[in-house]
Protein backbone atom coordinates (compact mmCIF):
# COMPACT_ATOMS: atom_id res chain seq x y z
CA UNK A 1 0.00 0.00 0.00
CA UNK A 2 2.82 2.33 0.88
CA UNK A 3 4.36 1.67 -2.48
CA UNK A 4 1.11 2.60 -4.21
CA UNK A 5 0.91 6.02 -2.51
CA UNK A 6 4.54 6.73 -3.31
CA UNK A 7 3.94 5.86 -6.95
CA UNK A 8 1.21 8.48 -7.32
CA UNK A 9 1.73 11.32 -4.82
CA UNK A 10 -0.37 13.76 -6.88
CA UNK A 11 -3.45 11.54 -6.66
CA UNK A 12 -2.93 11.15 -2.91
CA UNK A 13 -2.78 14.94 -2.47
CA UNK A 14 -5.95 15.40 -4.49
CA UNK A 15 -7.75 12.85 -2.33
CA UNK A 16 -6.78 14.74 0.83
CA UNK A 17 -7.32 18.24 -0.57
CA UNK A 18 -10.22 18.04 -3.02
CA UNK A 19 -10.33 20.39 -5.96
CA UNK A 20 -13.38 22.13 -4.45
CA UNK A 21 -11.48 22.81 -1.21
CA UNK A 22 -8.63 24.31 -3.17
CA UNK A 23 -10.97 26.56 -5.15
CA UNK A 24 -12.83 27.64 -1.98
CA UNK A 25 -9.48 28.46 -0.36
CA UNK A 26 -8.37 30.62 -3.26
CA UNK A 27 -11.70 32.49 -3.37
CA UNK A 28 -11.62 32.95 0.39
CA UNK A 29 -8.14 34.45 0.40
CA UNK A 30 -9.02 36.74 -2.52
CA UNK A 31 -12.15 38.00 -0.72
CA UNK A 32 -10.17 38.66 2.45
CA UNK A 33 -7.63 40.71 0.52
CA UNK A 34 -10.33 42.71 -1.26
CA UNK A 35 -12.52 43.63 1.72
CA UNK A 36 -9.70 44.33 4.18
CA UNK A 37 -9.40 48.13 3.58
CA UNK A 38 -13.14 48.70 4.07
CA UNK A 39 -13.38 46.95 7.43
CA UNK A 40 -11.82 49.67 9.57
CA UNK A 41 -14.14 52.60 8.80
CA UNK A 42 -17.47 53.34 10.51
CA UNK A 43 -20.56 53.72 8.33
CA UNK A 44 -21.77 57.17 7.24
CA UNK A 45 -24.67 57.00 9.70
CA UNK A 46 -22.33 56.07 12.56
CA UNK A 47 -20.01 58.99 11.76
CA UNK A 48 -22.94 61.43 11.60
CA UNK A 49 -24.33 60.10 14.90
CA UNK A 50 -20.91 60.49 16.55
CA UNK A 51 -20.75 64.14 15.45
CA UNK A 52 -24.33 64.80 16.63
CA UNK A 53 -23.57 63.17 19.99
CA UNK A 54 -27.08 61.87 20.58
CA UNK A 55 -28.90 64.96 19.35
CA UNK A 56 -31.40 64.79 16.52
CA UNK A 57 -30.00 65.59 13.07
CA UNK A 58 -32.50 67.76 11.21
CA UNK A 59 -32.42 68.33 7.45
CA UNK A 60 -32.21 71.97 6.35
CA UNK A 61 -30.43 75.28 7.03
CA UNK A 62 -27.26 73.95 5.39
CA UNK A 63 -26.60 74.78 1.74
CA UNK A 64 -24.15 72.30 0.29
CA UNK A 65 -22.65 73.03 -3.13
CA UNK A 66 -20.88 70.08 -4.71
CA UNK A 67 -21.01 69.12 -8.38
CA UNK A 68 -23.37 66.15 -9.01
CA UNK A 69 -21.05 64.73 -11.68
CA UNK A 70 -17.29 64.83 -11.17
CA UNK A 71 -14.68 63.82 -13.72
CA UNK A 72 -11.71 63.76 -11.35
CA UNK A 73 -12.25 62.60 -7.78
CA UNK A 74 -8.82 63.87 -6.70
CA UNK A 75 -10.02 67.45 -6.26
CA UNK A 76 -13.71 68.20 -5.93
CA UNK A 77 -14.66 71.75 -4.98
CA UNK A 78 -17.20 71.96 -2.16
CA UNK A 79 -18.84 75.01 -0.62
CA UNK A 80 -20.97 74.95 2.50
CA UNK A 81 -23.06 77.84 3.74
CA UNK A 82 -25.30 77.75 6.77
CA UNK A 83 -28.35 79.90 7.31
CA UNK A 84 -27.42 81.69 10.55
CA UNK A 85 -27.22 85.33 11.72
CA UNK A 86 -23.75 84.58 13.21
CA UNK A 87 -24.28 86.71 16.31
CA UNK A 88 -22.92 86.05 19.80
CA UNK A 89 -26.28 84.52 20.77
CA UNK A 90 -26.94 82.50 17.62
CA UNK A 91 -24.07 81.24 15.52
CA UNK A 92 -22.60 78.14 13.91
CA UNK A 93 -20.02 76.41 16.08
CA UNK A 94 -18.87 73.55 13.90
CA UNK A 95 -19.25 72.44 10.29
CA UNK A 96 -18.29 68.89 9.31
CA UNK A 97 -18.09 66.87 6.13
CA UNK A 98 -18.58 63.11 6.02
CA UNK A 99 -18.59 60.61 3.17
CA UNK A 100 -20.03 57.17 2.54
CA UNK A 101 -17.36 55.15 0.71
CA UNK A 102 -13.88 56.67 1.14
CA UNK A 103 -11.43 54.65 3.30
CA UNK A 104 -12.19 57.08 6.15
CA UNK A 105 -15.59 58.65 6.94
CA UNK A 106 -14.26 62.02 8.19
CA UNK A 107 -13.31 64.61 5.59
CA UNK A 108 -12.99 67.93 7.41
CA UNK A 109 -14.13 69.69 10.56
CA UNK A 110 -14.30 73.50 10.70
CA UNK A 111 -14.63 75.56 13.86
CA UNK A 112 -16.48 78.86 13.38
CA UNK A 113 -17.79 81.53 15.67
CA UNK A 114 -19.51 84.91 15.73
CA UNK A 115 -16.31 86.49 14.37
CA UNK A 116 -16.80 84.68 11.07
CA UNK A 117 -19.56 87.12 10.08
CA UNK A 118 -21.04 84.67 7.60
CA UNK A 119 -21.15 80.90 7.90
CA UNK A 120 -19.50 79.96 4.63
CA UNK A 121 -16.59 77.60 4.10
CA UNK A 122 -15.16 76.09 0.97
CA UNK A 123 -12.41 73.59 0.23
CA UNK A 124 -11.50 70.76 -2.14
CA UNK A 125 -11.97 67.09 -1.28
CA UNK A 126 -11.09 63.66 -2.61
CA UNK A 127 -13.75 61.11 -3.53
CA UNK A 128 -12.75 57.47 -3.96
CA UNK A 129 -15.93 56.53 -5.82
CA UNK A 130 -19.51 57.64 -6.56
CA UNK A 131 -21.16 58.13 -3.20
CA UNK A 132 -23.19 60.26 -0.80
CA UNK A 133 -21.50 63.18 0.97
CA UNK A 134 -23.05 64.83 4.03
CA UNK A 135 -22.45 68.33 5.40
CA UNK A 136 -23.45 68.95 9.03
CA UNK A 137 -23.65 72.14 11.05
CA UNK A 138 -23.79 72.41 14.84
CA UNK A 139 -25.37 75.64 16.13
CA UNK A 140 -24.62 77.49 19.35
CA UNK A 141 -28.00 76.33 20.74
CA UNK A 142 -26.89 72.71 20.24
CA UNK A 143 -29.11 71.81 17.29
CA UNK A 144 -27.57 69.87 14.40
CA UNK A 145 -28.59 70.46 10.78
CA UNK A 146 -27.60 68.52 7.70
CA UNK A 147 -27.61 68.44 3.94
CA UNK A 148 -26.51 65.55 1.76
CA UNK A 149 -25.56 65.21 -1.88
CA UNK A 150 -25.02 62.32 -4.25
CA UNK A 151 -21.93 62.61 -6.39
CA UNK A 152 -21.07 60.51 -9.43
CA UNK A 153 -17.32 60.17 -9.92
CA UNK A 154 -15.92 59.00 -13.25
CA UNK A 155 -12.20 59.00 -12.34
CA UNK A 156 -11.73 57.99 -8.73
CA UNK A 157 -9.15 59.35 -6.32
CA UNK A 158 -6.49 56.87 -5.13
CA UNK A 159 -6.67 55.06 -8.52
CA UNK A 160 -2.88 54.70 -8.35
CA UNK A 161 -3.42 51.90 -5.81
CA UNK A 162 -4.75 49.61 -8.48
CA UNK A 163 -1.71 49.84 -10.75
CA UNK B 1 5.82 74.27 2.26
CA UNK B 2 4.78 77.38 0.34
CA UNK B 3 1.51 79.10 0.99
CA UNK B 4 -0.66 81.77 -0.58
CA UNK B 5 -3.25 83.82 1.28
CA UNK B 6 -5.68 86.24 -0.27
CA UNK B 7 -6.91 88.90 2.18
CA UNK B 8 -8.30 92.31 1.14
CA UNK B 9 -5.83 95.14 1.92
CA UNK B 10 -8.51 97.47 3.23
CA UNK B 11 -12.03 97.00 4.55
CA UNK B 12 -14.70 99.06 6.27
CA UNK B 13 -15.22 98.41 9.97
CA UNK B 14 -17.70 95.58 10.47
CA UNK B 15 -17.41 94.39 6.88
CA UNK B 16 -17.40 90.63 6.28
CA UNK B 17 -14.25 89.84 4.32
CA UNK B 18 -13.52 86.67 2.40
CA UNK B 19 -10.18 84.97 2.96
CA UNK B 20 -8.73 82.36 0.63
CA UNK B 21 -5.75 80.26 1.65
CA UNK B 22 -3.77 77.57 -0.11
CA UNK B 23 -0.62 75.68 0.80
CA UNK B 24 1.63 73.42 -1.28
CA UNK B 25 1.46 70.00 0.39
CA UNK B 26 1.13 66.46 -1.03
CA UNK B 27 -1.52 65.42 1.57
CA UNK B 28 -0.33 61.80 1.36
CA UNK B 29 -3.31 59.73 2.52
CA UNK B 30 -1.53 56.69 3.96
CA UNK B 31 -3.78 54.43 1.88
CA UNK B 32 -1.58 54.29 -1.22
CA UNK B 33 1.06 51.68 -1.93
CA UNK B 34 4.35 52.49 -3.62
CA UNK B 35 6.02 50.62 -6.46
CA UNK B 36 7.77 48.32 -3.95
CA UNK B 37 4.41 47.24 -2.49
CA UNK B 38 4.93 49.04 0.81
CA UNK B 39 2.34 51.50 2.09
CA UNK B 40 3.37 55.14 1.70
CA UNK B 41 3.17 56.65 5.21
CA UNK B 42 0.48 59.23 5.89
CA UNK B 43 1.56 62.87 5.81
CA UNK B 44 -1.25 65.39 5.75
CA UNK B 45 -1.94 68.87 7.07
CA UNK B 46 -4.13 67.97 10.01
CA UNK B 47 -4.69 71.40 11.53
CA UNK B 48 -5.20 74.93 10.25
CA UNK B 49 -5.71 77.98 12.46
CA UNK B 50 -6.40 81.62 11.59
CA UNK B 51 -5.93 84.26 14.29
CA UNK B 52 -6.83 87.96 14.07
CA UNK B 53 -4.56 90.03 16.33
CA UNK B 54 -3.93 86.95 18.45
CA UNK B 55 -7.56 85.87 18.76
CA UNK B 56 -8.61 82.68 16.99
CA UNK B 57 -11.35 83.38 14.45
CA UNK B 58 -11.34 80.16 12.42
CA UNK B 59 -9.76 76.72 12.62
CA UNK B 60 -10.03 73.43 10.77
CA UNK B 61 -9.16 69.80 11.31
CA UNK B 62 -8.36 68.08 8.05
CA UNK B 63 -8.40 64.39 7.15
CA UNK B 64 -6.88 62.42 4.22
CA UNK B 65 -10.03 63.15 2.17
CA UNK B 66 -8.83 66.72 1.60
CA UNK B 67 -7.21 67.17 -1.81
CA UNK B 68 -3.49 67.83 -2.26
CA UNK B 69 -2.47 71.49 -1.90
CA UNK B 70 -5.38 72.16 0.44
CA UNK B 71 -7.47 75.22 -0.29
CA UNK B 72 -9.56 76.67 2.51
CA UNK B 73 -11.78 79.70 2.03
CA UNK B 74 -13.76 81.31 4.85
CA UNK B 75 -14.94 84.69 6.11
CA UNK B 76 -14.28 86.96 9.05
CA UNK B 77 -15.43 90.37 10.25
CA UNK B 78 -12.92 93.22 9.79
CA UNK B 79 -12.98 94.67 13.31
CA UNK B 80 -9.74 96.68 13.47
CA UNK B 81 -6.51 97.39 11.63
CA UNK B 82 -4.27 94.48 12.44
CA UNK B 83 -2.57 91.25 11.49
CA UNK B 84 -4.10 87.98 10.40
CA UNK B 85 -1.91 84.97 11.11
CA UNK B 86 -2.36 81.66 9.34
CA UNK B 87 -0.76 78.43 10.60
CA UNK B 88 -0.81 74.99 9.01
CA UNK B 89 0.53 71.96 10.90
CA UNK B 90 1.25 68.60 9.25
CA UNK B 91 1.79 65.07 10.59
CA UNK B 92 5.56 65.52 10.80
CA UNK B 93 4.95 68.42 13.23
CA UNK B 94 6.16 71.06 10.80
CA UNK B 95 4.23 74.32 10.97
CA UNK B 96 4.04 76.91 8.21
CA UNK B 97 3.00 80.38 9.29
CA UNK B 98 2.01 83.32 7.09
CA UNK B 99 0.71 86.73 8.04
CA UNK B 100 -1.36 89.35 6.24
CA UNK B 101 -2.00 92.95 7.22
CA UNK B 102 -5.43 94.53 6.96
CA UNK B 103 -6.29 98.21 7.25
CA UNK B 104 -9.74 99.01 8.55
CA UNK B 105 -11.06 102.41 7.45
Amino acid sequence: MGAEAAADPKAALERRLGRRDLLAGVVGVATLVMVRPAVARPSLDAAVALFAGGREVQPGRVRFDIPPLVENGNAVGVAISVDSPMTEADHVKRVALFNEKNPQADMALFHLGPRAGRATVSTRVRLATSQTVVALAEMSDGSVWSSSANVVVTLAACIEDLL
Amino acid sequence: MRSIVNVPKTARAGEVIEIKTMIAHPMETGYRTGTNGATIPRNIISRFVCTYDGEEVFSAELFPAIAANPLIAFTTVAVQTGTLTFAWTDDSGATETTTAEITVI
